[in-house]
């Protein structure tokens, strides 16, 4: 666990007034307060940096302990239990700190030891609602192709949550009341849950429907037949036309993906024909080829 | 029909130590919106998370109200982008190679 230089993170002097420590905090914190920079993980790690060396520099008591134990900060608790053997002295609340999603569990290591449980430095005594958690499930195509459930482990705690059909990459999904715990008797933050869903191999998807690539050797391109094709559900035949040309797309009306909390429904399977040129040919069949492009 | 829950707008400044006006100007400019029932103010409950991010904008950020409007809008521009982005970067999986 390292000395953490609160000074440093203010871009503030060991002289600094209470004053120039509140506006450097301000400044600061409207660049990364959490409120400004939804969905940004490193602005949330600034933020709480800043909180951080806030909460001790505002108020005089945790700061006048910071700056005389500084980098012996180690020994401060010893200190202090000496110290308060000899008197018994009233702490003091000051700070004014940031409620935005700022919780005891944000403070880093070094403030826990050195300061105990993280914040109490409010000054307003308002319930404030837990801090909103974040995390991230990947799953296969496959997997988002039917409902199931999921455990998932936040902060200790299993959640089992039901994973509809259909779930978008990307998409997020809000848990309510399963983020942090509110304080002063203030409600309880969200979980947010962003899906990663995987591409496939066979088959690529946008949105509700589903794209793949079909190859279809020249004689059926050219003189029709009956081929069959994967789809998510199985395997069906499939009906080429004479004459069908390289690239062409056919659409199959409900073989594509679940659309999202819509059960029942499905988008479209759509199917583009790569038409394979034969290689290695035999003389004999190089001359067949021949006599065709005469004949046209 | 569904249920709305109103939360009185003198508790929810008592319980955050605020001033009854500045939720009144907020509702001025086209922030909040405030029922009125008997001559007492009510904010929806679905509103809560909007009012709670402008209070500790005017705060505890010294952001000014034509700052929150600002904010408010830039914010909202920014979800909407990312939105877009989400589904634009989804299309162009479609063409890309595993």
């Amino acid at each position: 666990m390292a000395f953490i230089d609160y000074y440093k993170i203010l871009g503030i002097d060991k002289a600094a007034t209470p004053k120039m420590v509140k506006d450097a905090y301000r400044k600061l914190a409207r660049k990364f307060h959490p409120d400004l920079n939804p969905n940004n993980a490193d602005a949330k790690a600034n933020f709480q940096q800043i909180n951080e060396a806030n909460e001790v520099l505002s108020d005089p008591e945790k700061r006048k302990k910071y700056d005389q134990y500084g980098t012996d900060w180690q020994y401060a608790e010893e200190f202090e239990k000496q110290k308060q053997q000899q008197s018994q002295s009233s702490r003091s609340r000051g700070g004014g700190g940031f409620s935005g999603g700022q919780s005891a569990g944000d403070f880093s290591d070094f403030f826990e030891s050195m300061f105990g449980g993280g914040g109490g430095g409010r000054s307003r005594q308002a319930k404030y609602r837990g801090e909103d958690y974040t995390t991230e499930i990947h799953l296969e195509l496959l997997e988002a192709y039917k409902t199931h459930k999921q455990t998932l482990s936040v902060n200790g705690n299993n959640i089992r949550i039901t994973i509809p059909a259909g779930v978008e990459n990307g998409q997020i999904i809000k848990i309510a009341g399963h983020g942090g715990q509110g304080s002063n008797g203030g409600p309880n933050g969200d979980l947010y849950i962003t899906f990663s869903v995987a591409n496939h191999s066979t088959f690529k998807r946008l949105g509700s429907n589903l794209f793949t690539t079909v190859d279809l050797d020249i004689y059926t391109a050219v003189l029709g037949g009956e081929i069959t094709v994967d789809t998510v559900e199985g395997k069906v035949k499939l009906k080429v036309k004479p004459e069908t040309q390289n690239g062409t797309k056919v659409n199959l009306k409900g073989k594509g993906f679940p659309v999202y909390k819509n059960d029942g429904q499905f988008g479209d399977l759509q199917i583009t024909y790569s038409v394979k040129v034969p290689t290695n040919l035999t003389e004999k069949q190089k001359t067949l080829f021949e006599e065709i492009r005469n004949s046209l | 029909m569904k249920t709305k829950y109103l939360i009185p707008i003198d508790d929810f400044c008592a319980n955050h130590n605020i001033d009854v006006s500045f939720i009144s100007s907020l509702e001025q400019t086209g922030l909040i919106e405030i029922t009125t029932i008997e001559e007492s103010g009510f904010i929806e409950a679905d509103q809560l998370l909007q009012l709670e991010k402008y209070v500790r904008f005017y705060y505890e950020m010294d952001i000014n109200l034509e700052g929150i409007e600002t904010v408010s809008y830039l914010l909202q521009k920014i979800k909407m982008l990312q939105i877009e982005l989400g589904m634009l970067s989804n299309r162009l999986r479609l063409y890309e190679s595993e």
